[in-house]
């Protein structure tokens, strides 16, 4: 029978020290939502622990105990996937946000999990070096949260997700066990579990240490901004651009909607107000002549597929101002209306045209304003719906909505997520895209590293799907 | 009934390869499709046949004890090449010769050169997970794979991942496949991520001392050039009487043009341009030289560590046939060794935190020392776990860890 969460305060309290362990309603409420506010959960107690050791001891206690946890980083997750219930404690690993190690000539760092993104490659800086997956919310999200998601971001499209650029992790499994997964240099020792633990969204361990490959800064850039009259047109410029063998560092998409909602915010980026459609195209690379040569090559692809005007960033400044515009983009969004889900799935890129006209199509028929920006390069779309979450009827078709959307992303060979997660939100979509027998694989995977399934349960695999599932329910009838 | 006759009761005539047997007469069976592998491996299951899984044979020793042996040779369709899309779908018996003119054909390129010989077929190259000289432009093998559908050892059929270029639904079971070698199931169609025909492939050589041609590709790491390969071949492999370094540039002209500029100024500029088809003739002896070797490992170090690497292999194993990624830290080794020496060699890495992978051997040699050898504390539980997951009856025969067993 699992301990309640509040009877192990004490416990706790030894562990991390009392006013690293929250239990008041008004501090756990500040823990039930993430970045999606279609969620919410209180958790039982919020726990802090400020180092592996303590982390190490709480998962002991809790296992002891048999009290389920979620581990939460920043909490800037979008698939409600770092949310506990009261019977659970939530563990947040914020506190542990060294950057303990820089080894330049080797381009390897180690950090703790709740390093902020931004932070390591402003350390990294120093040696001419970066750490490449760049998420929206890269100035509050940490690296542990990336790892939990294999978070992607802009610069993805030619650098690579999370998963690229993690080497070695140290994780604290649910019974409290420490485990060293992959190797200094990257190379799995056996099968790669490091891969494996990359995007499992908390339900394997707690990574209390991370090794991250960092990236070489690029000696030349250049930022382009392309706007058009179709968002189709934006569309195929996509197309005819990848098709060319010339892979930018970046190629992101904004629309209408959210031009004006960026240009009627603090962060207007001198986007055009009249725009169907705006890609934001960034080249780089170690000499100016051939990124300069490339950019040329791009700014004619643009051009030849509708864009009404192409400007390349005059300076690091407008570089920066048009980069902002982007990153922003979901906060000048809240301007919109008092709720925004951020959606994400992922399309080919050849269908991206039509899977825009469709979204639109579904955004008119249930009456509601979505706005585009997204990682057109990779085919990543974040079509994200405003609306005002005290009208239960407008929650009911942004419900309804956000369904129709993912179906069509599925029906054009997609997926339901691309850098989010799955977490509580996505759940109801898995078995549109994985059968019972591999929801049920996933769901014995988790088992192997947590079996008593304890960490962050209910999340990733919807359970009703799996094959296992249909087995319980025989069992019961037949008893 | 003998196993034969079971076999090919279960799938055809056409099913059972003739003319292909194995020592010990060992049936070889070559299912068309997904599916009649997940009929025959749940029927192998649950009659307690042990399975070897083979592609064309051209790799791995084909001697690890079964009742059968799968061969996935007949899984050689390419049903799907999108090159707007820059990716593809093939089976996992497809070789990677006809794999690469199929999609050369459409414009796409996938940035793969493994070891071994040209007809090697895709799902050997991915449950593997050897990656040749381009892993230092393009990465190792998992990150050319968008999902993968595999069959476990009772016969499920199981999707890991998409057909797209991101994708976190669930759990990463592409990631786990890639360099399993079939511990967690036989791969039998991989989609993947490609690139387009580079319009310019340049490759630059330097010959000499292996402390030359080191520094000289040290000069090129510290330039920040990232070419899509920096690679010391020892003499053999190179086919000269020195070392090799040799720099392969792929891309736009412009981006060859100033990779060639940058060039000229390392080692005194004594890099010199191959035409064309000396390029090609160097990079492909290079990776059937491995296939010519009984034994293959990689062992993966820091960058910077990579010469002491060299030094310590040298002086266990030899370095007669060795390829060495000093931008990466990898090194692969091929010839001949005794588990003895190959378990000494991987002791003394394992005390610098650099593994060993065996990548190809006589499975007496695989049995004894396993592909990966003894696994760090608290891992060895969890890979168990997996493969009583996939292959709950331990019908796959594959020698993972040390003893030979999971």
């Amino acid at each position: 029978m699992p301990a309640s969460p509040l009877s192990l305060v004490p416990a706790l309290s030894a562990i991390v020290g009392a006013r690293y362990v929250r239990t008041a309603r008004a501090e756990r409420v500040t823990y039930e939502q993430d970045g999606l506010p279609t969620h919410r959960r209180t958790p039982g107690v919020v726990v802090l622990p400020g180092t592996r050791e303590e982390v190490i001891a709480v998962v002991r206690l809790l296992a002891d105990h048999d009290v389920p946890l979620v581990p939460r980083g920043a909490g800037t997750g979008l698939s409600g996937g770092a949310l506990a219930d009261p019977h659970a404690v939530l563990v947040v690993l914020t506190r542990l946000n060294r950057i303990l190690n820089i080894d330049p000539r080797n381009r390897r760092a180690t950090v703790e999990p709740g390093v902020v993104n931004v932070r390591l490659s402003a350390a990294a800086a120093a040696h001419g070096l970066h750490y490449a997956p760049d998420p929206s919310s890269q100035t509050a999200c940490t690296i542990g949260g990336n790892v939990a998601e294999n978070a992607g971001g802009p610069h993805c499209l030619k650098y690579g997700v999370t998963s690229n650029h993690i080497l070695g992790l140290e994780v604290v499994l649910s019974d409290g066990q420490v485990v060293e997964l992959g190797s200094p240099a990257g190379d799995p020792w056996g099968p790669d579990l490091v891969g494996l633990f990359v995007g499992s969204e908390g339900c394997f361990g707690i990574a209390t240490r991370i090794a991250v490959r960092l990236t070489p800064n690029p000696r030349a850039v250049r930022t382009l901004l392309a706007d058009f009259s179709t968002l189709r047109q934006a569309g195929e410029a996509v197309s005819a651009v990848i098709a060319s063998g010339i892979v930018p560092a970046a190629l992101e998409m904004m629309d209408r909607s959210c031009i004006r909602a960026v240009e009627d915010s603090v962060y207007a980026a001198g986007y055009p107000r009249d725009a169907a459609a705006v890609l934001l195209v960034e080249l780089d690379g170690p000499a100016e002549d051939a990124v300069s040569a490339e950019a040329a090559e791009v700014e004619a692809l643009l051009r030849t597929n509708g864009a009404r005007a192409v400007r390349a960033a005059a300076d690091a400044r407008e570089r920066e101002r048009l980069w902002q515009g982007r990153k922003k983009a979901f906060g000048a969004m809240g301007r919109l209306a008092r709720n925004l889900v951020v959606q994400d799935a992922v399309v080919p890129r050849s269908a991206l045209p039509d899977v825009l006209e469709s979204i639109e199509r579904i955004a008119a028929a249930h009456r509601l304003v979505v706005s585009n920006v997204f990682h057109a390069g990779d085919g990543n779309l974040h079509p994200n719906i405003s609306f005002d979450g005290r009208d239960p009827d407008v929650t009911a078709r942004v419900e309804q909505a956000s369904a129709e959307i993912m179906a069509a992303c599925i029906a054009a060979g997609g997926t339901i997520t691309g850098e989010h997660g799955v977490g509580l939100d996505k759940l109801r979509y898995m078995p549109q895209l994985f059968d019972g027998d591999s929801l049920a694989a996933m769901r014995e995977v988790k088992r192997v590293f947590d079996p008593d399934e304890r960490l962050n349960p209910g999340k990733v695999v919807p359970i009703h799907a799996c094959r296992e599932w249909g087995q319980v329910r025989r069992r019961e009838s037949a008893a | 009934m003998s196993i034969t006759d079971k076999l090919r009761a279960l799938l055809g005539r056409e099913a059972i390869l003739e003319g292909t047997s194995s020592p010990g007469d060992v049936p070889r069976v070559a299912p068309d499709s997904p599916d009649a592998v997940a009929l025959l491996l749940g029927t192998a299951n649950d009659q307690g046949w042990r399975v070897r899984i083979e592609g064309q044979g051209t790799w791995m020793a084909a001697d690890a004890p079964a009742d059968f042996i799968l061969t996935t040779r007949r899984l050689d369709r390419v049903p799907a090449i999108h090159p707007q899309d820059l990716s593809a779908t093939a089976e996992a018996g497809v070789g990677l010769d006809r794999l690469r003119q199929q999609l050369a054909d459409r414009g796409g390129w996938l940035a793969l050169d493994p070891p071994g010989l040209a007809g090697r077929t895709l799902g050997s190259v991915v449950a593997t997970g050897t990656a040749g000289p381009l892993r230092q432009g393009f990465g190792p093998v998992r990150d050319h794979l968008l999902g993968v559908t595999f069959v476990t050892g009772d016969g499920r059929l199981v999707q890991g991942g998409g057909r797209v270029m991101k994708n976190v639904a669930g759990y990463d079971l592409t990631r786990l496949q890639a360099g399993s070698f079939g511990a967690f199931g036989v791969i039998v169609l991989v989609h993947l991520r490609l690139r387009t025909l580079p319009r310019a492939d340049h490759t630059f050589v330097l010959r000499g001392a292996r402390e030359t041609v080191a520094a000289a590709a040290d000069e090129i790491r510290a330039a920040a050039l990232g070419p899509a390969a920096l690679e010391l071949l020892s003499p053999a492999l190179g086919r000269s009487d020195q070392w090799t370094l040799a720099v392969r540039s792929v891309g736009s002209a412009q981006g060859i043009e100033s990779d060639e500029a940058a060039l000229r100024g390392v080692a005194g500029g004594r890099l010199e341009q191959l035409r064309a088809d000396e390029a090609q003739a160097l990079w492909m002896r290079a990776a059937e030289g491995f296939a010519t070797r009984p034994i293959t490992f990689r062992v993966s170090g820091l960058p910077e560590g990579a010469d002491e690497l060299l030094d310590l292999i040298q002086h266990q194993v030899g370095d007669e046939w060795v390829s060495a990624s000093p931008g990466m830290g990898t090194i692969r080794w091929g010839g001949e060794a005794t588990a003895d020496r190959l378990q000494r060699l991987r002791k003394s890495l394992a005390t610098i935190e650099v593994p060993l992978t065996v990548e190809r051997a006589p499975w007496e040699l695989r049995r004894t020392v396993g592909h990966f050898g003894a696994y760090r504390e608290g891992v060895g539980p969890l890979v168990a776990g997996l493969r009583r997951t996939f292959d709950p009856g331990s019908r796959l025969v594959v020698a993972t860890g040390s003893d030979g067993g999971g």
